[in-house]
């Protein structure tokens, strides 16, 4: 068994340094690797680009980095609710990157699978095309985006094993898989970390060569950021 | 009258058929969900990760791990999935989702949307809505036909910033039901107690009504 496990966020987070690309999973507030947010902020590095499909609120996820203004560029398909991110945008303080959706995924999986780029039609005829390569296959116009180069991959999953076998729960499986692997080093905060063996292999999402590094995060706040409920 | 918000989503459930995959944006189209005919058998998408979504949870059964595209929480119905959105975006892009129904800030009258940008205003961002619109087969808007000052969102041409272009294939909005056909916007349906003339000055694009216009019916 190669091993991948260290002993804490702090171990899991070495060599982050200023300046790097990080790639962050979770779709909204659920599935962020919270743990290791929390533990950038204590590190306090800075100039970071971050690859994650929002930015978090004000007061969590990403929003921390942001009050500390940690994140110089930040690419994302949607960052509505975040004051401190409205206000940096538009001082011009932080550099905002939007792409599509499924685009921003595929970038992310492309680094992952080490396919330099490819064609998607998302976009095309709109300015998030401008200034890229186009071309028509089947009489539609496609747009060629590259894969995303980023020194680390921060990702949560529920369990995982001492190997770095990765299981999802949930929605909050959203874009982690497709990061893993993407960066140069993955990282992967789990809620639960067993032996080796302990996991079904037709159940693991994510085979352990994904991943560098592993830990058991010591607090899931796991907050909801629009409770719904029905009345009856 | 003209309609409100959830009428006009009762309107479009009545597009739902049998077996179909639908993904649903925020707003409107949300509240379709609340309106599929008993009889038949639909699956919601939402693009984050889950296909078969049930109802709201009841309170003290939200899971932070289970959420929809607008980041509320959900259930599941019996027989749905979990992927992730690599996955997710499969489906939408290899056009294996049935329909796909969304709220615009404007349509133009060869089919454009836009619904992501106002220049000027603080941009949030497209979300998945660019990849939806660039490879749905059928895409419904849910919209409200005039905005606040009272101007008609159905245009010759958009003003916004587009999210997708030629996309659009038939419109519900408080007013009419629209099918986008080469000459523009064929008006098929009209809302009980609309006039067309009130609907003509609400269409800035290009009107055509339909031989066949008739009320709306949501039996």
């Amino acid at each position: 068994m190669i091993n991948k496990k260290v002993r804490n966020v702090a171990a899991a987070l070495k060599g982050v340094k200023d300046g790097m690309s990080l790639m962050l999973g979770g779709f909204g507030l659920c599935g962020i690797p919270e743990n290791s947010i929390g533990a950038l902020v204590e590190i306090g590095v800075k100039n970071l680009t971050c690859i994650s499909n929002n930015a978090g609120i004000d007061n969590f996820g990403l929003g921390l980095l942001l009050q500390k203004k940690q994140i110089k560029k930040m690419i994302a398909s949607y960052v509505g609710e975040n004051a401190e991110f409205e206000r940096q945008m538009l001082s011009g303080e932080l550099e905002v990157e939007l792409t599509p959706q499924g685009t921003l995924t595929e970038r992310c999986r492309a680094a992952q699978a080490g396919i330099p780029a490819f064609y998607t039609p998302a976009g095309c005829g709109t300015e998030v095309v401008e200034g890229k390569e186009t071309r028509r296959f089947n009489g539609k116009m496609h747009v060629l985006e590259t894969a995303y180069e980023a020194d680390f991959s921060i990702v949560k999953a529920w369990k995982g094993d001492e190997a770095g076998n990765l299981i999802f729960k949930g929605t909050a499986r959203n874009f982690n898989p497709a990061m893993c692997g993407a960066g140069k080093i993955t990282i992967a905060e789990v809620e639960e970390l067993v032996p080796v063996g302990t996991l079904d292999p037709n159940q693991i999402h994510i085979p352990g060569i994904f991943v560098n590094r592993i830990f058991q995060g010591t607090k899931f706040e796991k907050r909801i950021e629009q409770r719904t409920i029905r009345l009856n | 009258m003209a309609l409100d918000k959830n009428t006009i989503a009762k309107r479009i459930a009545k597009e739902l058929k049998d077996g179909f995959y639908v993904n649903l944006g925020i707003g409107i189209p949300t509240l379709v969900a609340n309106h599929v005919p008993p009889e038949i058998a639909i699956e919601f998408q939402s693009e984050n990760g889950v296909l078969g979504i049930g109802p709201f949870p009841f309170e003290g059964d939200e899971d932070a791990d289970l959420i929809n595209a607008g980041k509320q929480t959900i259930t599941t119905m019996p027989g749905a999935s979990f992927f992730d959105s690599s996955m997710s975006f499969s489906m939408i892009r290899g056009k294996h989702i049935d329909l796909t129904v969304l709220g615009a800030m404007e349509v133009a009258e060869n089919g454009d949307i836009a619904n992501w940008k106002i220049p000027g205003k603080l941009v949030k961002g497209m979300g998945g809505a660019m990849d939806l619109v660039a490879s749905a087969q059928n895409i419904i808007v849910a919209m409200m036909q005039v905005n606040k000052r009272g101007e008609s969102k159905l245009l010759k041409k958009c003003s916004l910033p587009l999210t997708g272009i030629k996309c659009v294939k038939k419109i519900v909005t408080e007013l009419g039901v629209y099918e986008i056909i080469a000459e523009g916007f064929l008006l098929v349906e009209y809302a009980p107690g609309v006039s067309v003339e009130r609907i003509k000055n609400a269409t800035e694009g290009n009107l055509i009504i339909s031989n066949g216009l008739k009320e709306m019916n949501f039996s």
